[in-house]
C-alpha cells in the first residue's frame, strides 16, 4: 500500500506491507534507528514517537494508519545543533545510562508535560508509567522531567 | 609548538555530565540491531515449546519451500559445524557433571525455549514466516522444576550424565566448632529461604550479526554483548576459527546486568552460517527469546543457621545451599553461588566457625547465570534476614543486634574466617548515618503508636548491612576457585602530537559511563581536559586485550590499569622533560600538564610540548623510542570491598497486603568516587532492581516447565509508578590496595535492597505472628500471609 508521511519535517511517499508495523516503517524503511524496539507486548515503551504531536508507541500502529500524518522521532528534537529542553534536562540529571529506553523515554516525557505543564512527582510518574527503564531506578528521570517542567519547556 | 591552555586542576570526585549522553538522546548511538549490513541473511531459530522432549525427527523440508529462504537446519545437521561444545568457564570441582551443550539441541529439548532448527532468509519477517513450516516431532518427558524433585533424580534430564546433580561444593572453617556452637549456643536460628529465579530483561534484546569476509578469511562478530574480548576467545575455540581472524564488536549495548556476560547459540550460530554461506547473518532476540533463552538470575534453596551468644554475638554460621543451574551450564553458570560462599557471615565478626556447602542440580528450565550481584545479592540476603530472626528470637532490636556484631573499624584490615582479608571499612558510620538519615529513631516511635492505637496500616523498619566482594579479580585466586580465565585488566594510554589524549581500554561499557570515569581520571593525572581525551573500547580490533565488564570490576580493576599506563608515560614525558631542560629527572616536578624544575620556576616544558617532541624524536635522550604512548595489564592484589548500609521504610496494608515504600536509605561506600553522579545513578538503578525481586519479579513457570511470566506484560519489571524514590548518600573510605582508594560500585544497591524490603515488610507484620515472606512480596502473597500467621 501506498503512504505519505511527513517525519520530522520532510515528507516521505513509500509502497509498505500492510502488516508493516509504524516502529518497523521508521526504522527499516527511513532509517531512523533511533526509535527502540524493547518488547513485542506494548509493555516497554522504547518506541515511542509522536503522531501529530501526541506520543505514541509506534508499535501499536501499523504503518498505513500513520498515512498523512506528522510524525516527530528522536531524531528530529535537536535543532541547530543544541539538544530539545527535555534531552538536555535528562543529560544534566543523569536521566540515562545504557540509553536504550531513552529515546522513547523522552518523547514520552515531551508528551507528557504537553498534556501537563506542571506536574507533581506522582504525576510524572505515573504518566510514565508506560515507559520501562532497568538502568536508572527512574529516580533522575523523574527529576529530569520535573526540572524540565519548571523551566517552562514544550516540543 | 601548541601553547598550553587552562587545564582543570581538579576533575576527579567532581559530578561531570556523561560524555555518552549526547549520542544516546538523539537516536544517533548504533546498538547492533541498528547496524546497516548489505545482503544480510536473518536468522531465525524454532524454539521447543516442551521443557523436556525428545526430538523424534525434524523436517525442515517445508521451510525450505518458503518466499526468502535461504536455508533451514536441524541440530544434527548443523552438528559438524561445532568444533566443541558450547563452552563452561568454571568448572568448580574436578568431579562437576556438565552435559555437552550445542548452539541447537540434537536428541533431546530440556527446556521450553531451547533451540531445535534455524531458517535463514532475505528477511527477518521470512525467517519467522518460515519456522511454522517446520514439522517436529516430539516424545514430550516429563518436565523437572522443583529442586528437591531434581535432587531426587526421579526423573534424570540428561542420560549421559546419568544425574541432576552438577556438583557439591564445601567452605568448611572449624566444623567441629560450628556443631558444637549449634548444640549449646545460647541461641540458635535457623531458617530456609527461596531466592526466586528472575529475568534480567536488559531493555536491549539481544542482537548479533556475523560478517565474513570469505576470501581474506576474516570474521568480525558484531554483539550485543558484555564481554567482547571473551566472546572472541570462546567464539575461536567452540567453532575452530583461529583466534587471530576473529574480531568482535560490542557497539552500544544496551544494558546488560550480567545476561551478556556470556557466550549464547545465536552468536555461535550467525558466525557459522555466515562462514558456511559466505554471507552476513544476523539475529534479534523477540521479547520472549529474551525471557526463555537468555540467561535467568537467583533461583536458590537457602538454609542458614546462625548460633548467637546471651549477647548476641555470632559464633557461627551454617548455610546448606541448593542451587538452580537450568537445563545446562552456560558460560560461569556454576561459579554463581560460590561468589557468594565468601560472605553469608556478612559484615560480622565470627570465628573460624563457618560451614558452607553448595550442591547443584539441573532442571528442565532455562540456564541460570550472572544477573547482577551474582551470589552475593543471595548471600546478603540470607544473613541479613537470619539477622533479623536472631534479634525477634532475642527479642531485641536488629539494629542494636548489627551493631554488637559489626567488624569495627580498628579490625581493618580484617582477615576473615574464609582467610580473604576485607581491606577496608567502617560499617558502624555507613549504618548511623543511614539510620540517622532514615529518622530511626522516630519511626520506632510512630510504629509503636500505630500499634498502640490499632491502626491496620503498619509501620516497618528493615536494615540491610552489606559487604560486596568485587572487582573481579585477583587471578591467583580465580585459579584457586577454578576459574577458567585470570581477573586482570589491561589499558594503553596514547598522547598523541597535538596532545591529545587516547586511552584503550580491556572494560567494555553498556551504560555505566566509563568514557566519562576513565577520561576524567586521565585529565587529572595528565593535567589535559577531559574532551581532550578519547576513550577507545569494545571492539578487539582496537583494543585486543580485555576481560571486560561485569563483577563491578571496571573501575576497580581497569581504571587502575589506566592509571599505571598514565605512570609509565609521565615517566616517560618526565624523561624527555629533564633531557631538555637540561636537569636530573628528580630535580622535576609536575602539575596541572607542566614540567618545573624545582627553584626554577621560569625553566618548564609543557606536556605538549613533549608530546610534539616524542611525535618529532628530533631530540630525544640516547636509545629511547619515539612517541609518548604506554600499555598496562594490571592484575588486582584483592578484591574491592565496597559496604554501605541501606533503610527500607514500608507501611502494609493489613486489609489488603499493599507494600508502600515510604521511604529508602542507602548509604553505601566505595571509597573515593570518581564521579559522584554516576556513582548514584548505579545506586538507584541497583536498589531498584533488588526492590524489584523484593516486591515484583519471579521467572513464574508450571509444573509443566513453561514460563509464565515470557513477556513483559506478565514479567513485572517495574514502572516508575511502581518504585520510590531513592535517597543516596555516602562514606568514603578509600582502598589502600588500590592507587585512586576507587572501589567498585555497580551491584552494591542490588545487594543491599532486597532484605531491606522484606525485612521491612515481616518487621511491619511481626506482632501479628509473621516471621518471614516469600519473594516477591506481591499484595496477595502478603495478604495470605497476614492470614495464615491470624489463624496459626
Amino acid at each position: 500500500m501506498r503512504i505519505s508521511v511527513t517525519v520530522n519535517g520532510t515528507v516521505h511517499e513509500s509502497e509498505v506491507e500492510p502488516r508493516l508495523l509504524l516502529v518497523h516503517y521508521v526504522r527499516e524503511h527511513l532509517g531512523l534507528t533511533g526509535t527502540n524496539i524493547g518488547c513485542d507486548t506494548s509493555s516497554c515503551g522504547a518506541c515511542t514517537l509522536h503522531v501529530d504531536g501526541e506520543s505514541v508507541k509506534s508499535c501499536t500502529l501499523l504503518a498505513v494508519q500513520a498515512d498523512g500524518s506528522n510524525i516527530t522521532t528522536i531524531e528530529g528534537l535537536a535543532q541547530g545543533g543544541e539538544l530539545h529542553p527535555m534531552q538536555e534536562a535528562f543529560r544534566q540529571h543523569h536521566g540515562l545510562q545504557c540509553g536504550f529506553c531513552t529515546p522513547g523515554m523522552v518523547m514520552a516525557a515531551i508528551g507528557l508535560l504537553n498534556e501537563n505543564p506542571n506536574p507533581t512527582e506522582d504525576d510524572v510518574r505515573i504518566g510514565l508509567e508506560g515507559n520501562l527503564c532497568r538502568c536508572t531506578g527512574y529516580h533522575n528521570i523523574v527529576k529530569a522531567v520535573l526540572a524540565c517542567a519548571e523551566e517552562g519547556a514544550t516540543v | 609548538m601548541t601553547t598550553v591552555e587552562a587545564a582543570p586542576t581538579r576533575v576527579l570526585g567532581t559530578r561531570m555530565l556523561r560524555r555518552e549522553d549526547p549520542a544516546l538522546l538523539t537516536g544517533e548511538a548504533k546498538y547492533t540491531d541498528d547496524l546497516v549490513i548489505p545482503g544480510a541473511l536473518h536468522l531465525a531459530v524454532l524454539r521447543s515449546p516442551y521443557a523436556h522432549a525428545r526430538i523424534v525427527s525434524v523436517d525442515v523440508s517445508g521451510a525450505l519451500g518458503q518466499p526468502g529462504v535461504v536455508a533451514a537446519y536441524s541440530g544434527a545437521d548443523l552438528r559438524d559445524l561445532w568444533a566443541a561444545p558450547m563452552p563452561c568457564a568454571w568448572p568448580v570441582t574436578d568431579d562437576m557433571k556438565n552435559p555437552a551443550h550445542f548452539p541447537v539441541a540434537i536428541d533431546k529439548a530440556t527446556y521450553a525455549g531451547d533451540a531445535v532448527a534455524v531458517v535463514l532468509a532475505s528477511s527477518r519477517d521470512a525467517a519467522l514466516d518460515a519456522l511454522q513450516a517446520i514439522d517436529v516431532d516430539y516424545e514430550a518427558l516429563p518436565a523437572v522444576t522443583d529442586l528437591e524433585d531434581a535432587l531426587s533424580d526421579r526423573v534424570v534430564i540428561h542420560d549421559e550424565i546419568g544425574t541432576n546433580k552438577s556438583y557439591t561444593w564445601d567452605l568448611k572453617l572449624g566444623e567441629d566448632a560450628v556443631e558444637a556452637a549449634m548444640q549449646s549456643a545460647a541461641y540458635v536460628v535457623k531458617e530456609r529461604y527461596i531466592q526466586q529465579r528472575l529475568v534480567p530483561m536488559a531493555m536491549e534484546p539481544r542482537a548479533v550479526a556475523a560478517v565474513p569476509q570469505p576470501f581474506g578469511g576474516d570474521m568480525t562478530l558484531y554483539s550485543a554483548t558484555q564481554i567482547p574480548h571473551i566472546l572472541k576467545v570462546m567464539v575461536a575455540l567452540t567453532l575452530g576459527i583461529p583466534e587471530h581472524q576473529m574480531r568482535v564488536v560490542a557497539p552500544a549495548v544496551g544494558g546488560g546486568f550480567g545476561s551478556k556476560l556470556n557466550v549464547y547459540a545465536e552468536e555461535l550460530l550467525c558466525v557459522a552460517l555466515a562462514r558456511k554461506h559466505g554471507l552476513p547473518v544476523r539475529w534479534v532476540e523477540t521479547r520472549t527469546e529474551n525471557a526463555q533463552a537468555t540467561i535467568q538470575g537467583r533461583g536458590q534453596i537457602q538454609d542458614i543457621e546462625l548460633a548467637a551468644d546471651e549477647n548476641g554475638k555470632l559464633l557461627a554460621v551454617r548455610v546448606r545451599l541448593l542451587a538452580d543451574m537450568g537445563a545446562y551450564l552456560q558460560l560461569v553458570t556454576p561459579g554463581i553461588p560460590l561468589l557468594g560462599a565468601f560472605l553469608y557471615a556478612g559484615v560480622y565478626d565470627l570465628p573460624v566457625a563457618y560451614d558452607f556447602s553448595c550442591t547443584s542440580v539441573f532442571t528442565t528450565m532455562t540456564p541460570t547465570d550472572a544477573y547482577r550481584g551474582a551470589g552475593r545479592p543471595e548471600a546478603t540476603y540470607a544473613i541479613e534476614r537470619a539477622m533479623d530472626a536472631l534479634a525477634t528470637k532475642m527479642g531485641i532490636d536488629p539494629y542494636e543486634l548489627r551493631k554488637r556484631n559489626y567488624i569495627a573499624k580498628e579490625q581493618f584490615p580484617y582477615t576473615a574466617m574464609t582467610g580473604l582479608v576485607y581491606d577496608s571499612g567502617d560499617h558502624l558510620a555507613a549504618a548511623e548515618k543511614a539510620t540517622a538519615i532514615a529518622g530511626y529513631e522516630a519511626l520506632r516511635a510512630e510504629q509503636a503508636r500505630r500499634r498502640a492505637a490499632g491502626s491496620t496500616k503498619h509501620l516497618g523498619i528493615g536494615i540491610s548491612s552489606y559487604f560486596e566482594m568485587c572487582g573481579l579479580a585477583p587471578s591467583r585466586v580465580l585459579a584457586s576457585l577454578n576459574y577458567g580465565a585470570g581477573g586482570w585488566e589491561a589499558a594503553t594510554v596514547r598522547v598523541l602530537p597535538t596532545n591529545k589524549v587516547q586511552v584503550v581500554t580491556g572494560a567494555s561499557p553498556h551504560g555505566q559511563g566509563h568514557e566519562t570515569s576513565w577520561s576524567m581520571i586521565v585529565a587529572e593525572k595528565l593535567g589535559v581536559a577531559p574532551e581532550d581525551v578519547d576513550v577507545l573500547h569494545s571492539d578487539t580490533a582496537i583494543s585486543p586485550l580485555g576481560l571486560d565488564t561485569y563483577g563491578s570490576r571496571s573501575l576497580a580493576v581497569g581504571g587502575i590499569a589506566i592509571d599505571k599506563a598514565l605512570d609509565k608515560v609521565l615517566d616517560k614525558a618526565r624523561a624527555i622533560a629533564a633531557h631538555q631542560l637540561e636537569c636530573a629527572e628528580e630535580d622535576l616536578e609536575f602539575e596541572v600538564g607542566t614540567f618545573r624544575v624545582k627553584g626554577s620556576p621560569d625553566k618548564e616544558l609543557p606536556l605538549a610540548a613533549i608530546a610534539f617532541a616524542a611525535f618529532t624524536a628530533h631530540n630525544l635522550p640516547d636509545g629511547m623510542e619515539p612517541n609518548l604512548e604506554a600499555h598496562t595489564t594490571y592484575d588486582p592484589p584483592n578484591f574491592s570491598w565496597p559496604f554501605g548500609t541501606h533503610v527500607c521504610v514500608v507501611e502494609v496494608d493489613e486489609e489488603t497486603g499493599a507494600v508502600d515504600v515510604l521511604q529508602y536509605v542507602a548509604v553505601d561506600d566505595c571509597g573515593n568516587q570518581v564521579n559522584p553522579l554516576i556513582v548514584e545513578g548505579q545506586v538507584h538503578g541497583g536498589v531498584i532492581q533488588g526492590l524489584a525481586q523484593a516486591l515484583f519479579e519471579e521467572a513464574v513457570y508450571d509444573t509443566d516447565g513453561n514460563l509464565r511470566t515470557s513477556t513483559m506484560a506478565e514479567y513485572l519489571v517495574p514502572a516508575a509508578s511502581d518504585v520510590p524514590p531513592v535517597t543516596t548518600d555516602s562514606t568514603i573510605t578509600p582502598s589502600p590496595t588500590n592507587p585512586l582508594g576507587v572501589k567498585g560500585i555497580g551491584e552494591a544497591g542490588t545487594i543491599g535492597s532486597a532484605p531491606a524490603v522484606i525485612n521491612a515488610i515481616v518487621d511491619a507484620l511481626s506482632h501479628l505472628g509473621v516471621t518471614d515472606i516469600l519473594m516477591p512480596a506481591s499484595p496477595q502473597r502478603v495478604w495470605e500471609t497476614i492470614s495464615a500467621a491470624k489463624g496459626a
